[in-house]
């Protein structure tokens, strides 16, 4: 099945052979986006997220088929290397990475907070990611990151 | 990826340098470059030495003057990587950004052992550190030969050797650039004094941080060969059953099935595509034996207390406890403890590329341990270990041994039976469900007192289980497919049972247990961390006993300066206040604080901590509001980097201890995602204060493991000093904390 998507403000086409397979595998695998990771494939952990229509939204477990026009936007969206989202930069400032698997999720959940409520309080970013797990312990390092990308905008 | 491309051959040309006239002659012949070499598996590459004894080990600084450093331990997301960097550029004045890391190649990196019980600093580092140091003794020898000037006259920066008195230099490039150093590592080549650092003791930013959070970093997870296949594996239905048939007639229609591998009770399907490989695993029928082996959870503990016990160890053996025990009218403090079993739950299921061509294998892993899993696949495979080229790609923390092997030799196993490229992917249930586990543990206390609060005897007993000689967990498709394989080791899980205090009698005994439940592995700070929530707790209950403040009650008993200095400046940063009566409780919620210490392994990192803490009397939830940290790890290589290790440390243990559990049925481990294994959440992580003590002529030490091992007891004195309840047994689930409460 031949489809055409959304992605970081591009149309792509993918072929799919199933409808159900999860977005996760057609950015990942197919357009080679390797900011969504796979962590869990049941939409507890966060690793995967991506924004639709400017939602956090868990792509391992949204099939392909379901997806149609709505605008995707990867971590790889957000900004790269030359030309870092304010969030990226602050995840660096504040060295808020340690093996960095989960960081993914934790900055484009973080993107999706920061449209709806420019000014979070600490409590107010965790509420935010509290379904986005971290093994290693960085959550501190998150927390602060988020705070300081929110205040640069100011 | 940590592939390295070859600079190409250099001219062959010998020389040796003779500083003359002095009695110290330092000698370094420049043969060819042999430095780099491709990735491909079977394609010949000049052999680059991986000695341990030599320069070249460790070392090569190409025609740019860039500097390849190769190192055997790797980073596991922990900052090792920045850190090794870091010792490096130091050592051999250069910018780091002249510095490029290639880590766990079995065929390019020294065996440097294992990354992990907090030593790749400590042990490994110092390795590249005195390697580097070698390098550079040899450079300037040579700069100073060439500049026709006293060794003594020039110094080197920025990769130049120049005149001290200034003028012009020589840089490295002209000097070494591309060829060999063909030097052994001398161990007493002067190291650069910690006063000129200016790259070590710095927050330097780690180096792989920008490219994780732009989605450029490339995981295990990325990696791909070309004309590579996807597999899962199908996993028996309980922990021992054996594959009795199965049936992939349905697959065969599912758009790139490829089919299957089965040798034993190994059975793993295969697809064009990730996803045709997962749909395949979900769609083949199989049937297995039942099988029910494992103990009753709800008896877990009476389980190991009845387990059959190999031998005896005395770990720690001071004056006569026994005697000391049956002191007339001493009071006798007992208190057993016990640690439930965790998963390492890794956020990233473990992941790892094989391919098999002519003979020889290479595989592309996560693992903490290329060079021990090269043994293992040989072993396995029944081929030469040189056969076997094994190759460090990063993935998720693993935080000790977790499925990053087993997925390695699922691949391997995969790609010899059909000699095809195969990555292989753990689902989140494999991970959960079947990634070794830390072993269940039990300690028993006892302590004799007198009526002064001196204490007479302690005796601190552990039950674990036993190990074979050589550390190293089993690969469990070896196991499943009937291959050769090593018995499973626990790691030295018998650690930090040994205590600081200078008691006259003393004794601390390993009881090594004939089996446990499940595949026994190393967590983070293992043992150690079991260990130390025995004795950090017991010594608050002897010190309660005692009617001695906890932190006094330490200090009186601790004849190690270093030590005490650690408690005295955790007492300032927690401001503590001694603890001769316990707080009352407002309304539904009491607070308390409890500290904990330790000296790790007894041998290297001090580490104190205070927790402060609230528990809900009412539904009995414990929320760890903050942790006060003081750490001495001697020489600090990143303060920034060891900040981060130790707030991951507090974080993750809190998780462990207030919540993390493995629950299992007779048949199999029944936790087998997030939502059965909960982990701690954003909400409920506590902050964290932290005082580090920097001691830049002192020996490096680890900082991965040592502030663990203090979290849980430093949780259960907090939580005796809110309520008056003893929590003896990780973790401190509500349901434990209102039973407590009831049975003050």
């Amino acid at each position: 099945m031949k489809m055409t998507l959304n992605v970081n403000g591009k149309p792509v086409a993918i072929t799919a052979d199933d409808p159900l397979m999860p977005l996760l595998y057609a950015l990942r695998d197919d357009l080679g986006l390797h900011g969504p990771r796979f962590g869990c494939g049941l939409g507890q952990c966060g690793a995967c997220t991506v924004l639709v229509d400017g939602k956090a939204m868990r792509s391992c477990v949204m099939p392909v088929a379901t997806i149609g026009g709505k605008k995707i936007v990867t971590l790889e969206g957000l900004g790269g290397p030359g030309q870092l989202h304010p969030l990226q930069r602050a995840f660096i400032d504040e060295q808020a990475v340690q093996c960095g698997y989960c960081i993914n999720g934790m900055i484009m959940q973080a993107a999706a907070l920061l449209q709806t409520n420019k000014k979070p309080t600490e409590q107010d970013i965790k509420a935010a990611l509290a379904e986005n797990l971290c093994r290693c312990g960085t959550h501190l390092r998150i927390v602060r990151a988020i705070k300081r990308a929110s205040d640069a905008a100011a | 990826m940590t592939t390295h491309v070859s600079e190409g051959p250099v001219s062959a040309a010998r020389r040796d340098f003779l500083k003359t006239g002095g009695a110290l002659v330092v000698t370094f012949s420049l043969g060819a470059g042999t430095a780099g070499t491709a990735g491909a598996a079977g394609q010949a590459a000049p052999a680059k030495t991986v000695a341990l004894d030599q320069v070249d080990g460790f070392l090569a600084i190409d025609a740019r003057g860039h500097v390849t450093v190769y190192s055997g331990k790797v980073d596991l997301g922990t900052g090792v990587q920045t850190a090794m960097a870091q010792i490096a550029a130091e050592e051999l004045s250069v910018p780091m950004n002249r510095v490029t890391i290639i880590q766990g190649d079995t065929l390019l990196t020294p065996d440097q052992g294992v990354t992990f019980g907090s030593l790749s600093i400590q042990n490994g580092g110092m390795q590249i550190r005195q390697a580097a140091a070698t390098a550079r003794q040899a450079l300037l020898a040579e700069g100073a030969a060439k500049l026709g000037v006293d060794k003594d006259a020039v110094g080197a920066k920025d990769g130049v050797v120049a005149p001290k008195a200034g003028g012009k230099g020589v840089d490295y490039a002209a000097l070494i650039g591309g060829k060999d150093f063909r030097l052994a590592v001398d161990p007493k080549a002067a190291l650069k004094d910690p006063k000129d650092y200016t790259i070590v003791g710095k927050p330097v930013a780690r180096i792989d941080i920008p490219d994780k959070v732009t989605g450029h970093f490339t995981y295990m997870h990325d990696f791909k060969r070309k004309g590579m296949l996807h597999a899962r594996v199908i996993r028996p239905k309980a922990m021992k059953s054996t594959l009795q048939s199965w049936n992939d007639f349905a697959c065969r229609k599912m758009p790139g099935y490829v089919g299957v591998v089965k040798k034993g009770n190994f059975l793993a399907v295969l697809g064009r595509s990730e996803w045709a490989a997962i749909a395949a695993s979900r769609t083949i029928e199989t049937t297995w034996s039942d099988w029910a082996g494992l103990p009753d959870q709800a008896q877990l503990w009476e389980y190991v207390r009845n387990t059959k016990v190999n031998k005896d160890e005395d770990l720690q053996k001071v004056g006569d406890v026994a005697e000391a025990l049956k002191t007339p009218n001493a009071k006798i403090v007992t208190a057993s403890y016990n640690f439930a079993i965790h998963t390492h739950g890794s956020i990233g299921p473990s992941c790892a590329v094989a391919e098999f061509q002519d003979g020889e294998l290479t595989c592309w892993s996560a693992s903490q341990q290329t060079h021990l899993l090269r043994k293992q696949i040989a072993t396995m495979l029944s081929i030469k270990p040189d056969k076997v080229r094994c190759i460090y790609v990063e993935g998720a923390g693993c935080y000790g041994r977790n499925g990053h092997e087993d997925a390695a030799a699922d691949a391997a196993l995969i790609a010899s039976e059909t000699s095809l490229p195969v990555r292989v992917q753990w689902m989140r249930q494999d991970e959960h469900g079947w990634d070794p586990k830390g072993p269940p543990t039990l300690l028993d206390y006892r302590a004799a007192l007198d009526d002064k609060g001196n204490v007479l005897g302690w005796q601190g007993e552990v039950f674990i289980p036993d190990r074979p000689k050589d550390i190293a967990v089993t690969l469990l498709p070896a196991e499943l497919a009937g291959l050769p394989h090593e018995e499973a080791h626990p790691g030295n899980i018998h650690q930090s049972l040994a205590i600081p205090y200078t008691f006259p009698n003393i004794r601390a005994v390993a009881h090594w247990l004939a089996e446990t439940p499940f595949r026994p592995s190393w967590i983070r700070t293992p043992g150690r961390m079991q260990n130390t929530f025995g004795n950090e707790s017991f010594i608050d209950e002897v010190a309660v006993a005692a009617g001695v403040d906890p932190l006094e009650f330490r200090l009186k008993n601790l004849k190690d300066p270093r030590g005490a200095e650690l408690l005295q400046a955790l007492a300032e940063l927690a401001n503590w206040k001694p603890q001769t009566s316990r707080p009352t409780p407002a309304g539904d919620v009491a607070r308390g604080r409890g500290l904990a210490f330790v000296k790790y392994e007894l041998v290297r990192t001090y580490v104190g901590a205070v927790a402060d803490v609230e528990v809900n009397l009412k539904t009995g939830k414990v929320t760890v509001t903050k942790f006060h940290v003081a750490h001495d790890c001697g020489q600090i290589i990143n303060p920034d980097g060891l900040r981060n290790q130790i707030e991951g440390n507090v974080v993750q243990t809190v998780s462990r201890t207030l919540i993390e559990e493995l629950t299992f049925d007779r048949s199999r481990v029944t936790s087998v995602d997030w939502a059965s294994y909960p982990i701690l959440k954003f909400p409920d992580v506590p902050d964290v204060a932290i005082r580090l003590i920097d001691r830049p002529t002192e020996k490096p030490w680890g900082a991965g493991e040592p502030t663990a091992a203090i979290v849980p007891a430093a949780i259960a004195n907090a939580i005796y000093n809110a309520t008056g309840a003893r929590l003896r047994s990780v973790p401190f689930t509500p349901a434990k904390v209102q039973a407590a409460l009831k049975s003050t």
